[in-house]
Order: C-alpha cells, then sequence, then structure tokens
C-alpha cells in the first residue's frame, strides 16, 4: 500500500476523481513497472504521458542520439537535445515532469542477448521501436516471458496498434515474419506527420494504464489502424493462430532472433 | 456480383474468384508482404490460391507499418 502525501492526492486528483481510477487505481499506477522500447516518435509521448500518471518506475532503453530530424515528433527532446543520448534527453523530461516517477535507463539496443534480462523486471512494455527486427523481437521476448506488450507502428499518416496479452494474438499471429530487409519504407525514407505519433503514442500510453487499472476493455485480439488523412480509425478482429510460429498449437521458434536489418536502418553509432 | 467487404468497405466483384485473383485484381501494393484476413482468419499465403471468395465475405489486408529512422 502506498501512503499518498497531500501534494500526490492533488497531483493525481483528476485520475482519483474517475470512479474507474480512484485511489485505488493510482496506487496501482504508482507501482507499475514499465519498459518503452524507442524513446523516439512512439516512445516519447508514451513516456510523458506515464510519467504525467505516475507510473513507478519507466524503464527507457534506445541507442540513438538527438537529431535535428526527431525534433518534428519526438516531443520529449528539445532543440538543445541535439547530440544528447534519448534516454538522457527523456530522463530529464520525466523527472522534471514528475518526479515520483524512477527512470531506468539503458543506452544500448534491445537484442536477443538482452532481451530476455531486461524485460523480465518490467510489468508491461511498450513497443516504440523503429524496426521490424525489433519488433518480432519484442513479440518473442514478451510471448516466451508471458509479459503482457503494447504494440505501435506509424507510417505517413497511418497508425497501428494492439495490445497483447499472454493467451491472445501475439505480432506473428498477424504478421508471420518480419519483411525483408528494405521492403518497407521508413520514417526517413517515406516521411511521417508529426503528430501521427502522438495519436498512436497516446493511445498506447492509454492502454498501458488500463492495463495496470483494470478499466475498460483492452485490444486484445483486435488490431487499431487509423487512417488520419480521413480520420477513420477501424478495428480489425484477430485472434491466436493455431500455426503461428511461437504462440501456436506447435511453436516452431524457441530462441530469439536478431533478424537483419535493411542497410539504411543501421544507426550510427 | 457479389457483394463482399475489403477492409470494412463493400465491394462487387465477380464470382468465382480466389484470393490470389482479387489481391491480383484489386492491385494490392506489395502482395508478397500483405498480411490477408478473411473473416477474421489468417489466411495462409500457400493457400491464397485455394481459398475461394464467397458473397459477404470481409477480407482484410494488413500492412506492416514500422516507423523508423536512419
Amino acid at each position: 500500500m502506498i501512503e499518498l502525501t497531500e501534494e500526490q492526492i492533488l497531483r493525481y486528483s483528476r485520475h482519483i476523481l474517475l470512479q474507474d481510477v480512484g485511489v485505488e487505481g493510482q496506487e496501482k499506477i504508482m507501482n507499475a513497472r514499465v519498459l518503452v522500447v524507442g524513446a523516439g516518435g512512439l516512445g516519447a509521448p508514451v513516456s510523458l504521458y506515464l510519467a504525467a500518471a505516475g507510473i513507478g518506475t519507466i524503464g527507457i532503453i534506445d541507442a540513438d542520439t538527438v537529431d535535428l530530424s526527431n525534433l518534428q515528433r519526438q516531443v520529449i527532446h528539445f532543440t538543445k537535445d541535439v547530440g544528447v543520448p534519448k534516454v538522457q534527453s527523456a530522463k530529464e523530461k520525466i523527472q522534471a515532469i514528475n518526479p515520483d516517477v524512477r527512470v531506468e535507463t539503458y543506452y544500448d539496443f534491445l537484442n536477443s542477448s538482452n532481451a530476455v534480462d531486461i524485460i523480465k523486471e518490467y510489468d508491461f512494455i511498450v513497443d516504440g521501436t523503429d524496426n521490424f527486427p525489433v519488433k518480432f523481437l519484442i513479440n518473442d521476448a514478451c510471448v516466451m516471458a508471458g509479459k503482457p506488450f503494447s504494440h505501435g507502428g506509424i507510417l505517413r499518416f497511418n497508425g497501428q496498434t494492439f495490445t497483447h496479452l499472454p493467451g491472445t494474438a501475439c505480432y506473428r499471429c498477424i504478421f508471420d515474419a518480419p519483411p525483408p530487409a528494405g521492403a518497407v519504407p521508413t520514417c526517413s525514407q517515406a516521411g511521417v506527420l508529426g503528430a501521427i505519433a502522438g495519436m498512436l503514442g497516446t493511445i498506447q500510453a492509454a492502454e498501458t494504464l488500463k492495463y495496470f487499472t483494470g478499466v475498460g476493455e483492452l485490444l486484445t485480439n483486435r488490431l487499431l489502424t487509423f487512417d488520419a488523412k480521413s480520420m477513420q480509425f477501424r478495428t480489425v478482429n484477430v485472434r491466436q493462430r493455431s500455426t503461428c510460429p511461437i504462440c501456436g498449437a506447435t511453436p516452431t521458434i524457441d530462441h530469439l532472433i536478431d533478424y537483419e536489418q535493411a542497410a539504411c536502418d543501421l544507426k550510427k553509432h | 456480383m457479389a457483394k463482399i467487404y475489403i477492409n470494412g468497405d463493400e465491394q462487387d466483384i465477380k464470382l468465382p474468384l480466389n484470393l490470389s485473383q482479387l489481391i491480383a485484381q484489386l492491385h494490392i501494393d506489395k502482395p508478397e508482404m500483405v498480411s490477408v484476413q478473411v473473416n477474421e482468419e489468417f489466411a495462409e499465403r500457400d493457400d491464397w490460391d485455394k481459398t475461394n471468395i464467397k458473397e459477404a465475405d470481409r477480407v482484410d489486408f494488413l500492412y506492416f507499418m514500422g516507423g523508423g529512422a536512419l
């Protein structure tokens, strides 16, 4: 049980007022440990909103430094942060919003050798990554570890997300394997409307908070996609596939894989 | 003509038609990478030419979306 200080009761009053959340829900949020993979377009709004909500511990992993071209959408990074490791820039802003939040940073790539150890420390994982190899890695690691996660992806004017709980559709149930390196354009090739990152990232943050407070229905077995040009949102029902290579009846994947990245996706590090 | 739903939108198509043919007809972008569901069931790529489209079928084309930076 957390004893909320008077200051915290005021800080979180708008949560506490919600019948569905209350002090009990706020305490669950404050006991939560969330790993945000990627401190970029999606990781930025996710981290900001989770910090504001008072998530107990936010882990952030990103091997990148802030680049000027990031500032169009990665709202947790400011002009002064260009050249600074993203995890450092993110931690600074999270703590400025909310000193209650403990931030654990990993200035590194998530890969097959560290994923298991990092993920096991957290209750919920948010995919804010920008490449398919790591999206599949997150999926596989979470499925193997029995960890829930939020999947997210954006491009141009579109966004896509779903939430995985053990026993529900995973990424491979929908998308069997990563596309060949270079087959799908990245934001740096195709572009992305900055605000799209906010649209999708805040949905992921909301799903995370719903997970801990138990409010409403999560986007499990549902793929939410939107087209911001028409502002149409669509939900497609998906389900666990018995032929899924990782969560199906006879899994064929029993270890984490570092898929090849497109040559142009390799980060300067 | 049969009425089917493609990504939620009603469309008229001429039957008989299998999924491979539908994909070709619609000029689906990058068919080697799209994921397809028919009536909310994942359609295995190897079965596309054996999957016959019926009246009122709901076909969803799901695309990879990954964001990304150089």
